[in-house]
């Protein structure tokens, strides 16, 4: 992205005044090597976003902002019914709720080295990945609708994992006000055999370690400690998530012209929140958030049977789970006033500051967890919502590293094999069932989550509270 | 949705009319009339699509994500290479052996959003029947198309699927005549 078009404001933070259509300005997190390395696609989606009607604040692009669909990946903005303001399918994404989730155990990084490769197996065997695999459960008729309004807690009522894990999880684990009867019947046979797989591209199941905490008082209360091994799990709603956006992102298209609305993008159709199209969406989205959350519950309780037959005495809590493409109702302090809006999360994550009350108590004074994903040579990251983060992003923050380079372009480069082997000299064991896979997702493709993590605390959106370095990755 | 896919067949392609080779989609067809009116490449509708050094098709780089475009005589061809190139997103297209049929179906309004739908039915038909597809024939009249996508299960160790195509998208959506052929592309979520 060419700076020169930006005002920069402080050393991490940019903004473009309203100018045209805009109703508000568009905010930029990065420093200036990440501004360079933005794509043009970036300042003009976020741009385009600030036109849509009802925003109010800012529309907002996150440190590892990149070319979405209609909103940028990395993109936050809030919408207020009553100003007509509206919601896009693309200011959700395709996958809905696609989210992290990260599970402590008390292993350490020796125990998991000491049967590295049985493990790698086994989670490769037990986890469903990739094109063609199907999970175990199949759903259809009143219990698909059941999981689709019950979310992660349908999976606990079903016997998959323990009613403490919905305490870690956004919502309680089940969104309400889902309308699964809202969803079509293309969207439901598509996930007939998919609950509880992980799906394919970005996402992954990695046993990770603790190897930096940036901050003692908060991982310790959030249950971290240095060589300490961990699980993430990085997926969403499989493909029902993805027909539900299919489907109301064709219906927006073909409404745009009787709303008098016309979107600069065509991926930007959007509709009033306060419509009979709008509420058919946000209800079949919750369902599609319910989804993404019983399928993470499913996938922790596959894992939890993986470890308890190799680790006898292996506990694996779930410390939080986040969800980075959403749609939610949410108080805001904007401008100086209260306001209730719908807040747009595309590729970013929700960062409440430290005495928010829909934190859990033992989590409340320290921030909420905020879960940012890596590659497979890298890791992730543990980040806290700041009380900074509500006026700088309306509590948001980054959610992954970003890719540096295109699928096409990481063919070119990389080939899988090599990666493979790579990483297995650093001792991280990469199972996949394609080793194009392993290229298209090559650590080169992506940008330094390192410099990201550090960008989002710098700039007030997420401290780092630790570094988690991989052993084993499943990928799809 | 208005498109709508009917269960595979175990019916051999060469029982039925199939114009067409692993490579490039041969296609009868007469395209939506909005678009015939529109241009000089017409409804030719007996030519093979051979382009981009010898293929009809090829993926390009969108960010995240994967970009597919078809080319073809008409617009029908141009489709069903884009299908093509959508497979090729996953797996080669030739390795896959053509043992199995889906017919699909689908109306739009506009060229674009039938390509929109187009590919997202051959999605829903891959996710639904755990089929992939190596050939596709499509026939477009007026506002509707009718596909047939010839394929077989999938068999990870032998396909290696790099990715799995979640769905057709509005970015870079494009169906045009450009140089006497018809293009017809568009990004797919992977």
């Amino acid at each position: 992205m060419d700076a020169g078009t930006l005002t920069k404001v402080g050393d991490w933070c940019w903004r473009i005044e309203p100018a045209g259509e805009m109703h508000v300005p568009a905010i930029i997190y990065a420093d200036e090597a990440l501004i360079w390395e933005m794509d043009d696609k970036v300042f003009e989606q976020i741009t385009n976003v600030a036109r849509l009607p009802g925003i109010v604040g800012a529309a907002y692009a996150m440190p590892d902002a990149h070319w979405g669909y209609g909103f940028p990946i990395g993109g936050v903005a809030a919408f207020d019914a009553d100003r007509e303001g509206v919601v896009s399918v693309g200011g959700v994404g395709f996958d809905i709720s696609c989210g992290v989730r990260l599970l402590t155990t008390n292993l350490t990084r020796a125990d998991i080295e000491r049967r590295q490769r049985e493990l790698a197996d086994a989670l490769f065997e037990r986890i469903p990945a990739g094109l063609g695999s199907t999970g175990t459960v199949v759903l259809a008729g009143a219990d698909m609708d059941a999981m689709l309004e019950g979310g992660a807690a349908w999976a606990v009522a079903q016997g998959w994992g323990e009613a403490l894990d919905l305490e870690r999880i956004e919502e309680g684990g089940r969104m309400a006000g889902a309308r699964s009867d809202l969803v079509s019947e293309a969207a439901k046979r598509r996930q007939r055999k998919e609950t509880g797989t992980l799906g394919s591209g970005n996402h992954y199941l990695e046993v990770q370690f603790v190897d930096r905490v940036f901050d003692e008082a908060r991982a310790a209360a959030y249950g971290l400690e240095r060589r300490q091994a961990v699980v993430s799990i990085h997926c969403g709603s499989r493909g029902l998530g993805h027909q539900i956006g299919t489907d109301f992102l064709r219906a927006m298209a073909l409404e745009a012209p009787r709303t008098g609305f016309r979107p600069p993008d065509r991926e930007l159709a959007s509709t009033p929140l306060r419509s009979e199209l709008g509420e058919a969406y946000l209800g079949a989205m919750k369902a599609g958030i319910n989804c993404a959350l019983a399928n993470r519950q499913i996938l922790t309780d596959l894992t939890r049977q993986v470890f308890a037959e190799l680790f006898a005495g292996s506990e694996l809590k779930v410390l939080f789970d986040v969800s980075h493409n959403t749609c939610k109702e949410e108080r805001h302090r904007i401008d100086g006033t209260e306001h209730t809006v719908f807040v747009h999360r595309k590729g970013a994550t929700r960062a409440f500051g430290p005495a928010h009350p829909e934190l859990p108590p033992e989590l409340r004074p320290h921030g909420q967890p905020v879960l940012v994903g890596g590659s497979m040579g890298v890791g992730s990251y543990v980040l806290a919502g700041m009380e900074s983060s509500e006026a700088a992003s309306l509590s948001s923050a980054c959610h992954g590293a970003g890719r540096a380079m295109s699928r096409h372009a990481a063919l070119q480069v990389y080939s899988g094999r090599q990666v493979q082997d790579d990483l297995a000299a650093r001792g991280i064991l990469v199972k996949s069932p394609s080793t194009r896979a392993i290229a298209e997702e090559a650590p080169g493709a992506y940008k330094d989550l390192h410099r990201i993590a550090e960008v989002s605390e710098h700039a007030g959106l997420a401290a780092r509270v630790a570094h988690l370095a991989p052993l084993v990755c499943i990928k799809g | 949705m208005s498109s709508e896919f009917a269960p595979s067949k175990h019916r051999q392609p060469s029982q039925r009319r199939v114009i067409s080779d692993g490579s490039s989609s041969r296609t009868f067809a007469t395209a939506p009339q909005s678009i015939l009116h529109q241009s000089a490449c017409g409804a030719a509708s007996d030519v093979t699509g051979v382009a981009f050094g010898g293929r009809a098709w090829e993926t390009f780089a969108h960010g995240a994500d994967v970009g597919v475009r078809g080319r073809g005589a008409n617009i029908a061809e141009a489709f069903a290479n884009a299908a093509v190139a959508l497979t090729s997103a996953i797996t080669d297209p030739a390795a896959v052996r053509q043992e199995r049929e889906v017919s699909l179906a689908c109306q739009a309004p506009d060229a674009e959003l039938l390509l929109y739908d187009f590919l997202n039915a051959v999605v829903t038909a891959m996710a639904v029947e755990d089929l992939i597809f190596g050939r596709y024939d499509v026939r477009i009249e007026g506002d509707r198309l009718t596909a047939y996508a010839f394929g077989e299960p999938v068999d990870a160790p032998r396909h290696a699927p790099a990715v799995e195509v979640k769905g057709a998208t509005l970015t870079e959506l494009k169906v045009a005549c450009e140089d006497g052929r018809w293009i017809a592309q568009c990004v797919v979520d992977v």
